[in-house]
């Protein structure tokens, strides 16, 4: 993030700094794509149709169709109770549909198991952080590995057919550490940390499974100013890197700033789709919003120059002193 | 008072077979609760199982090894019962199915229904099915005095039965040290903290949780078997009490560590000896009849449990740390 900040001092609004390759591409991606609901992709690598959840009389999610382009970001925003976590549970086998089909890179997900999906590739995180408290850091990491032959019962008794594979996944969990900075917590227990650290680790313990595409559910909810840099940061990394990220996100100025394409829900349904920079006047969008944000700018960059970047990080930095 | 007599009688307990079996029962508890976090409030049905079916297969003529795979095989079928509704549903569920599953389990044994098989609430007597075990002792008759205890070499309360049990309980805590410094027991302790976090990376939470289930309940019907050994099957020595002495046992001696159900049951089993016998000798009898003594000694054991959790909640052997952190 310090790479990308220096270049940058023109005050409010300007970009920080030219936009990565990834944002280049996934830019070209969805040139051509319509800015309307349910707008077809040039590679959709989720595609969800006519899925509905019901709860007793309410009808939570009622999406007619839906398509995430690969490796790009996408944000799904809508006010509370529009249905987006609903959804990231029905997509993740977490919940199970009244009707409906989807796709997972061209594979049929519907009524799949939430380990089979993630087995999948489609791997996510939880709104309320899930790290597993009583375990340390690193193995909080190796338990996102896959193919480890020793979480088979009979072979766990017999430690050389599984040890050699332990080896490799602690060296990849180490490198994870250090690339999200919880290399020193390394071997502390999961709930010591803070609630941004674990924010940290539960990404970076998606990643042990090397997925596909990665779901996050509000990654910024209860995370520090100074965090929430760098979690971006990670965020924009893992499109570079290849992979697909949907995102939950309350955060508009987040969602402004560094996703490629916005899904709008509202009452369950998809009210609008498009490019971060146009969607919020999109006249559906303003409606769903109607009364918290209308005449607030939602997407206010100032919030987002150096300065106030700069004033919030030390603002953290001395509360983290104050402790 | 006769100190030593005393402590003799409380050391006696350190190696006695119920000890072990108790330690065994605890070992199970453990791949339980410990390790997946499973509350199963019946483990004295697996218990009551292991020793049914241990000593029917041996009365109907089975041979050792074939009774020992029976007693495991009623763990086994007792745990995929159990399993296969609950374990899909939240933990409280599990813990209402096993103690009632348990109690079923007691008041069939004891009914009159199966009178020819189970002996009902009389039981079945230890002399009919110990043959096959007494049989493959290679201590030679007669009895040894190691210290201050003597017992007989091969009576069915004795030095073989000792040695045995306490092979098993090693046996088990090598099991156990191997499986859980594995892979396998890092997803166990995932579903313990948590179990949609674990189902999130990819596991199928359902089969750990069922092999857990099934493992524990094969130890805890092993546990079963040791302690009808050096006894008799008693239905009602087997129900409710007996089921939350295995867990003051684990809780004792420290939840989710290796050794800590081996230490917790000779620490429960050495205090009981010591309660019991102090109060006989204090207690005048015309103020407490022994028959009182018994409940009494119960009733202490409860307290001090109630205490543990509250202030030492991680057991002798727990990792303090561990527990600092409520989830949830």
């Amino acid at each position: 993030m310090s790479a990308e900040t220096s270049g940058a001092t023109a005050p409010s609004a300007t970009p920080r700094s030219g936009p990565s390759a990834g944002t280049v591409a996934a830019t070209a991606a969805l040139a051509g794509v319509e800015s309307r609901p349910g707008a077809s992709k040039p590679d959709a690598i989720l595609v969800a149709d006519d899925v509905v959840r019901r709860f007793g009389g309410l009808t939570a999610v009622k999406v007619d169709h839906l398509e995430v382009q690969r490796n790009v970001i996408t944000a799904l925003i809508g006010p509370n109770g529009a249905g987006k976590t609903t959804l990231f549970n029905l997509v993740t086998g977490f919940d199970r549909p009244s009707s409906g089909t989807w796709t997972f890179d061209g594979a049929s997900m519907s009524g799949k198991p939430a380990a089979r999906t993630a087995q999948a590739g489609m791997v996510r995180t939880f709104q309320l952080t899930k790290a597993l408290a009583r375990m340390t850091v690193i193995d909080n990491m190796r338990l996102g590995a896959r193919d480890q032959p020793g979480e088979n019962m009979i072979a766990a008794l017999v430690k050389p057919l599984w040890v050699k594979r332990e080896r490799e996944i602690t060296v990849k969990a180490d490198e994870l550490l250090v690339r999200f900075k919880l290399d020193h917590l390394r071997d502390e227990f999961a709930g010591s940390l803070s609630g941004g650290q674990r924010k940290l680790l539960e990404m970076a313990r998606a990643l042990m499974s090397d997925p596909v595409m990665i779901m996050l559910d509000e990654p910024m909810a209860g995370v520090n100013p100074a965090l929430t840099q760098s979690l971006l940061g990670h965020i924009r990394d893992l499109r570079d890197q290849g992979m697909t990220v949907l995102f939950v996100e309350h955060d508009m100025h987040m969602v402004r700033h560094i996703s490629d394409w916005v899904v709008v829900m509202a009452e369950g349904r998809i009210v609008a789709e498009g490019p971060p920079e146009t969607v919020m006047e999109d006249a559906a969008v303003i409606d769903a919003y109607l009364g918290a944000h209308h005449d607030t700018d939602l997407g206010d960059d100032a919030l987002l120059a150096d300065e106030v970047i700069h004033n919030l990080e030390h603002e953290a930095e001395a509360e983290e002193e104050n402790r | 008072m006769d100190w030593q007599r005393l402590l003799t009688l409380a050391a006696a307990e350190l190696i006695a077979p119920q000890t072990a079996a108790f330690a065994l029962a605890a070992i199970g508890l453990n791949v339980h609760f410990g390790f997946t976090g499973l509350l199963n409030m019946g483990h004295a049905g697996f218990m009551l199982l292991g020793a049914y079916g241990f000593a029917i297969s041996t009365i109907a003529g089975a041979p050792l090894w074939l009774a020992l795979i029976i007693a495991m095989a009623c763990a086994v079928v007792f745990a995929l019962l159990l399993g296969i509704p609950t374990l899909k549903l939240r933990g409280d569920y599990l813990a209402i199915v096993t103690i009632s599953a348990a109690e079923i389990v007691r008041m069939v044994g004891r009914s009159t229904l199966f009178t020819d098989l189970t002996g009902a609430s009389s039981g079945i007597r230890g002399n009919t099915y110990k043959s096959t075990f007494q049989a493959l002792s290679p201590l030679p008759d007669g009895s040894t005095t190691i210290g201050p205890f003597t017992y007989g070499n091969n009576l069915s309360n004795g030095w073989w039965v000792r040695i045995a049990a306490w092979a098993i309980v090693l046996l088990a805590v090598l099991f156990i040290y191997l499986l859980m410094r594995s892979p396998w027991g890092r997803v166990l302790k995932g579903i313990r903290e948590d179990e949609d976090a674990v189902r999130a990376l990819g596991k199928s939470v359902y089969a750990y949780k069922m092999q857990a289930l099934v493992l524990g309940g094969v130890l805890g019907a092993l546990g079963g078997v040791v302690y009808v050994l050096p006894t008799s099957v008693q239905p009602d020595a087997m129900g409710r009490a007996m089921t939350f002495f295995v867990w003051t046992v684990l809780l004792l001696g420290g939840a989710a560590t290796i050794f800590g159900p081996v230490l917790g049951s000779m620490i429960f089993f050495v205090t009981l000896s010591i309660v019991r016998t102090t109060m006989r000798e204090v207690l005048p009898p015309d103020v407490f009849s022994p028959a009182q003594i018994e409940p009494l000694s119960g009733m202490l054991i409860g307290i001090a449990l109630m205490l543990l959790v509250i202030f030492r909640p991680q057991g002798i052997l727990g990792d303090k740390k561990e527990l600092t952190f409520h989830v949830r």
